[in-house]
């Protein structure tokens, strides 16, 4: 008996009970729609707290001088010098980093006329706002050609802006001290309101490197180096890139400790990402329970099928079907109600996860794997639980069969 | 010289009843050849249904040889045996058996499903064929309940018919109907058996429709008693035609 022919006759005994069909299809129905659906807004919650963290720069990956032995003695890490303009030469070759800034900070005083402001400036390269995901509202950015001449000029902060030009006014073109230093705003950040620390991230003033370097604070090392990885993906594979370009950078033999820090927004995603990772499990293992519950019902009805159809096994059998044809018309009546079920599934859960996100506004994905997942088990529900009564029926003896009332 | 279609040597048939022995069959012998119409006769307990499976293929005699058209029985495995009563059998049952809520066309094609060689349009050609034998030509797309009793029977000839076999075994076809339909059955089973030449092998308790057959087995406690031949064959036809029209026919 070839596929086709299994397939006809067991749509056709299907058919001549299509409400029973139907009401068995249903506990694989529900089961499968609320793995969708469940999954989908699982998913969409995980994509939401990452796009979140996303904005703070996800890819970001910072650079610090580190504590190292000297003599003996311990010596904090930020008092250290070790990052200069050879490690961003040498660091530009990087083939897992896309952006790189070197970052020098100075505090002092910002002064606009009477109004002064206590804050700090923070030089680095264009790149810089790219890596942080800052934006700028209004004005223009400094480009290489400032960083080149160090010219004087900078991007403020709201904070900054609200203390020193309480007015209103438009600080754009305004000409503000730093530290005695004259800067003219040539752009504003937007806002970023508070990290996740506490502090106010629009309380600072961004220039180019080389002037904090040589105009402030009269140095040649970085304080920090920034740097943003080609994606999320890569970033364990950027941290190592840019590890052993700073040991070759500082000469260190193998035997040394690095004498500077590599660090990454990873590990708050993964926290972040078990979290909701949990939530999806948790319930996807609901939903899985229902599916089960369903291939239970199949289980159910094709043990009740088989019996009120003893007759017609017995027929068959007479015919000239094999325990091995009913058996499979039997495992094949079980797996199209459970595929035909996970098809109209699928569809309810697609339909009600979109529905959420219409009526609550949750953010939900249909992601492929719960879809090709949840059909799979469905097909492996039918036959595991279309199996034992499609093998009652396969032992039946065709005489007692054919006699049974 | 005809061809033997039964050839039953020495047959017995024991069933095992808890520490009891119960023997159905005590040693039966005989042949049928190509174009005879049988009927096997014999009150409950004769063995009859005994013999009636064995001969179907649905059971293996204990002791003895049983050789259908030529097959040895006895050496086949059941997936064999299913596969030549698919080939060489045609079951007409007492209660039709008929696959409710299905058309008659696809309850005669259903022996075929089981044929993988038989394509799906020489199957609906077949099926359509045998229904035209019966004189249902008309009937094809009603399902059994849509049917008379009488109907019932001849889809479950149809079906008998579509897988060309060497033997129509038939269980007490006519025990469900009543008297004008059973002659109608009988004349329908004769017209195969005269015109198209088919071997039949009927069972029966009733004297009255063996009257219809070339020869009579009577089985008495699990052996043989008689085997005439029939000389005086009635028609069915006949019989019918000789039947008074009643008003509710």
């Amino acid at each position: 008996m070839n596929l086709f022919n299994l397939i006809r006759i067991a749509y056709k005994a299907l058919q001549r009970n299509k409400l029973r069909a139907f009401l068995t299809m249903l506990g694989i129905i529900i089961g499968v729609a609320s793995v969708i659906a469940m999954v989908a807004i699982g998913q969409g919650s995980k994509q939401s707290i990452h796009d979140q963290l996303s904005s703070m720069g996800s890819n970001m990956i910072t650079v610090l001088p580190s504590s190292n032995l000297n003599g003996g003695v311990r010596i904090a890490g930020s008092s250290f010098q070790t990052l200069t303009q050879k490690d961003i030469t040498a660091l530009q070759k990087a083939q897992y980093i896309t952006e790189l800034s070197p970052s020098i900070t100075s505090k002092g005083q910002a002064i606009n006329g009477a109004l002064n402001w206590p804050t700090s400036i923070q030089g680095v390269s264009p790149d810089y706002l790219d890596i942080r995901k800052l934006s700028l509202k209004d004005g223009i950015s400094f480009t290489e050609q400032d960083i080149l001449t160090s010219a004087k000029v900078c991007l403020i902060g709201q904070t900054v802006i609200d203390n020193l030009f309480p007015g209103g006014e438009n600080p754009i073109g305004k000409v503000i001290r730093f530290n005695k230093i004259p800067f003219q705003i040539i752009g504003i950040l937007n806002p970023k309101g508070q990290n996740a620390f506490g502090q106010d991230q629009d309380d600072i003033l961004i220039a180019p490197y080389t002037t904090i370097q040589k105009r402030i604070l009269a140095t040649i090392y970085y304080q920090n180096i920034y740097a943003s990885a080609a994606s999320e993906q890569v970033t364990d594979a950027a941290v190592s890139e840019m590890t052993q370009i700073l040991r070759d950078s500082h000469r260190l033999r193998d035997t040394e400790d690095n004498d500077f820090t590599v660090r990454t927004q990873a590990e708050l995603i993964n926290t972040l990402s078990s979290t909701s990772g949990l939530l999806t499990v948790l319930l996807t293992v609901i939903a899985g329970i229902s599916l089960v519950i369903g291939g239970i019902g199949i289980m159910n009805i094709m043990y009740v099928s088989v019996t009120e159809r003893t007759r017609e096994i017995g027929l068959r059998m007479s015919i000239g079907a094999r325990g091995k044809d009913i058996m499979l018309q039997f495992l094949m009546e079980a797996i199209l109600i459970s595929i035909t079920g996970g098809i109209i599934g699928v569809i309810l859960g697609i339909v009600s996860s979109n529905l959420v996100t219409l009526t609550l506004s949750w953010p939900t994905i249909v992601s492929q794997s719960s879809v090709l997942l949840s059909f799979v088990v469905c097909a492996i529900t039918g036959i595991f639980f279309g199996y034992y009564p499609a093998q009652k029926a396969a032992r039946l003896d065709p005489i007692e069969a054919l006699r049974y009332e | 010289m005809s061809k033997k279609i039964l050839d039953i040597r020495e047959l017995k048939r024991e069933f095992q009843m808890g520490s009891e022995t119960v023997r159905a069959l005590k040693g039966i012998s005989f042949d049928v050849e190509a174009g005879e119409f049988v009927t096997i006769m014999g009150s409950s307990g004769s063995g009859k249904t005994t013999l009636l499976n064995i001969l179907g293929c649905l059971d293996k005699p204990s002791i003895g040889d049983y050789f259908l058209d030529g097959v040895d029985v006895k050496k086949l495995s059941r997936d064999e045996l299913a596969q030549l009563r698919n080939r060489k059998i045609g079951f007409v049952f007492q209660a039709y058996n008929l696959l409710p809520r299905t058309s008659a066309l696809e309850n005669v094609e259903l022996p075929l499903l089981y044929n993988k060689d038989i394509s799906v349009a020489e199957r609906r050609d077949r099926a359509i064929h045998a229904l035209e034998a019966v004189k249902l030509a008309e009937r094809l797309d009603h399902t059994p309940s849509q049917l008379s009793g009488g109907q019932q029977q001849r889809v479950a000839i149809a079906r008998a018919l579509v897988n060309e076999p060497v033997m129509i075994l038939a269980d007490e076809a006519t025990g469900n109907l009543d008297s004008r339909t059973s002659y109608e059955i009988m004349s329908l089973m004769q017209e195969l058996n005269s015109q198209q030449g088919k071997t039949i092998v009927f069972v029966t308790h009733e004297p009255d429709i063996a009257s219809f057959s070339s020869r009579t087995i009577q089985l008495r406690d699990g052996r043989i008693q008689k085997d005439t031949q029939n000389t005086n064959q009635r028609s069915a036809k006949e019989v019918l035609a000789g039947l008074p029209i009643t008003d509710d026919y």
